[in-house]
């Protein structure tokens, strides 16, 4: 892809807008249309436009396949942990109201954690994907060669 | 104060574990993990049970929020027993698994395959607690979608193929049960099974009803490969690594047993399925075709994984059998079947990994003159196969005396005959291993020596509970009558 100038170049300015994009719709999933789950797939998304101009090697070299590893397990972690620290403080399983001075900030709170937790392995799974299934016929290509 | 939690403990411990492993890379400290948490989720499942025969059925919310609103935890007699047997086989089969899974998964990939195991774990004891139809379906999907990739982590190419396979047959299913939820959600207004149980009874003549139930009855059937639906189960169980064919043999099948039980008896009642949809000569057609075909089968096969597989088409027939004569008697004998066939096959694909762990190989001719080869191995399969034939003292006799019980209890005795038929089938397909392993010299430079002691006493633990619960029927037996009458309405 090193002569599609114009791509590499409008690739490069978008990123960051999409990464923005994903993180306001993760954050701002509480007040308006959004959530983890869409947020996570922006994130990822911009991960994908980066592998696609400027090719996988690269890709992997920003975020190594262990990171994502980690990311996929760590956000069920976040959700799942979330109900256990309700649990710890006295509350049933996931429920949030007790996690901050009062039920609503609690349950507000409990969404924001969860949803992050949501987000974070949608991300990181998004990308696995992509790179695996990017990655094995980039291997089938050297095979046949 | 943990007591309470216990429902929500029982579910969450694996759970979480799982993506912990993933963070431990190391196959030992992933394994070190799995073995403790499936032993704690084992302790938690027999302290639900002792609660709920002491003090009758637990609720839990989740959440904080009231049924049939919130999803709650619901435990009875019936999924007690169940959660037991499922927690019972997950901590019996980690033990085991160490030696099998580095030789068979191989390095860089144990942790990972720990990962798997612990998130079937909880998807199938999640299948088993919850009390919500939808519920139901995502724990469904967890413990399907980790099997999946168990089965593919097997050495054989085929494995792909075989899994792939069930990946559409179980995704057809499992839609097919969604679509049934679906519609008496949009019929009742309600996701709660206790609630959706009160809310059909009325609209029962209703077509939007009938064809849940259609669809639901069709469905679980593909789970639990109920004959003519049992495509994807031989070839899932024959290419899957040994340590996941003993797990999935002897729970996945009785947890979509249990879904259709509760199906039938708790969310639709036993008059609308019995009288108004007449389920029962339906299921006992199918289960005495899978009971005397899955036995005719698996006579014909060399792969003894595929011949046991077969078998357990066959011994699904005789739970559906018990379920299909709708009485206390039949249900008593199916329940106790779900617990009896777990431990028979168990214990018998947990003695195949070992084979397969010593010579590489579990098709017959590599069994020839194991016996002199591998004696406790080839023992525990021998007592395996005669709990599965139901010789007394085993607890397939126990099984089948429940049955025949059932059979004449409800003057039809002649299907005692079938029950007769299909056991003199699994006499011969027993017999041909008899005879290779006792019978036939061994190849010339054959490998010989024990598995590891790790390996033979989990497998002798499952294959002497055959004969223990095969004399000591009290705890089996009682237990399945509670939940038979619970299910039916007659007990507590």
């Amino acid at each position: 892809m090193s002569h599609h100038l114009v791509v590499r170049v409008i690739a490069k300015l978008l990123i960051p807008f999409i990464l923005l994009f994903g993180l306001y719709v993760q954050f701002h999933g509480d007040f308006g249309p959004g959530g983890g789950f869409q947020a996570g797939v922006i994130f990822a998304a911009a991960f994908v436009l980066y592998a696609l101009v400027y090719g996988l090697e690269n890709a992997r070299r920003i975020i190594p396949d262990k990171y994502i590893r980690m990311g996929t397990a760590l956000g069920v972690l976040i959700f799942a942990g979330t109900g256990v620290a309700a649990m710890l403080l006295g509350a049933n399983y996931l429920d949030y109201s007790v996690l901050a001075h009062d039920p609503p900030h609690g349950q507000h709170l409990g969404i924001f954690v969860v949803e992050f937790g949501v987000g974070l392995t949608v991300a990181s799974v998004m990308v696995a994907i992509f790179f695996a299934f990017a990655g094995r016929g980039h291997k089938i290509d050297e095979m046949e060669d | 104060m943990i007591a309470a939690h216990l429902p929500a403990l029982q579910i969450v411990v694996p759970l979480v574990s799982a993506p912990l492993c993933v963070l431990l890379v190391k196959a030992r400290l992933a394994y070190a993990l799995a073995l403790v948490v499936c032993w704690v989720a084992f302790a938690i499942s027999v302290l639900l049970l002792g609660q709920v025969l002491d003090s009758g059925v637990i609720s839990y919310r989740l959440g904080g929020w009231a049924p049939p609103w919130g999803i709650e935890y619901r435990i009875d007699p019936v999924n007690a027993y169940v959660l037991l047997i499922v927690a019972a086989i997950g901590a019996l089969v980690i033990t085991y698994a160490k030696p099998s899974v580095a030789r068979e998964v191989g390095s860089g990939r144990e942790a990972l395959f720990y990962t798997s195991y612990l998130l079937c774990l909880t998807g199938l004891l999640g299948v088993t607690i919850t009390g919500d139809a939808f519920n139901i379906f995502v724990f469904l999907e967890i413990s399907s979608l980790s099997s999946y990739v168990l089965i593919s982590l097997g050495q054989d190419r085929r494995a792909l193929t075989a899994s792939f396979r069930y990946l559409i047959f179980g995704t057809i299913g499992a839609t097919f049960f969604l679509i049934g939820v679906g519609l008496l959600y949009q019929a009742t207004g309600t996701l709660n099974i206790a609630d959706m149980a009160n809310r059909v009874a009325p609209i029962e003549g209703s077509r939007t009803v009938q064809a849940a139930f259609a669809f639901m009855a069709v469905g679980l059937a593909v789970k639990a490969a109920l004959f003519p639906l049992h495509a994807w189960l031989p070839n899932a169980y024959a290419y899957a690594p040994s340590v996941v064919t003993a797990f999935l043999a002897a729970t996945a099948t009785k947890v979509s047993i249990y879904v259709l039980i509760r199906t039938y008896f708790t969310i639709f009642g036993h008059d609308f399925s019995f009288e108004v949809m007449t389920l029962g000569p339906v299921l006992m057609v199918l289960a005495i075709a899978a009971m005397l075909i899955g036995s005719t089968i698996s006579i014909f096969q060399d792969d003894v994984k595929r011949l046991l597989a077969y078998s357990s088409v066959a011994q699904i027939g005789y739970m559906v059998l018990g379920l299909s004569f709708d009485t206390v008697l039949g249900v008593t004998g199916g329940m106790l079947h779900l617990f009896n066939h777990a431990l028979m096959k168990g214990g018998l694909f947990l003695a195949l990994g070992c084979v397969f762990y010593r010579t590489g190989s579990v098709n017959i001719e590599a069994m020839k003159g194991l016996g002199h080869r591998m004696p406790w191995t080839m023992a525990a399969i021998v007592a395996g196969g005669l709990s599965l034939i139901g010789v007394p003292l085993t607890v397939g006799f126990i099984s089948k005396w429940y049955l025949l019980l059932a059979a004449i209890d409800s003057g039809m005795w002649w299907i005692s005959i079938f029950i007769l038929m299909a056991s003199l089938l699994a006499i011969i397909y027993v017999w041909r291993l008899v005879e290779a392993a006792y019978l036939s010299p061994s190849p010339e430079n054959a490998p010989a020596g024990e598995a590891p002691l790790i390996m033979l006493i989990p497998t002798w633990v499952l294959v002497l509970a055959n004969f223990y619960f095969g004399v000591d029927t009290r705890v089996s037996v009682g237990v399945a009558t509670r939940a038979a009458e619970f299910l039916l309405g007659a007990g507590s």
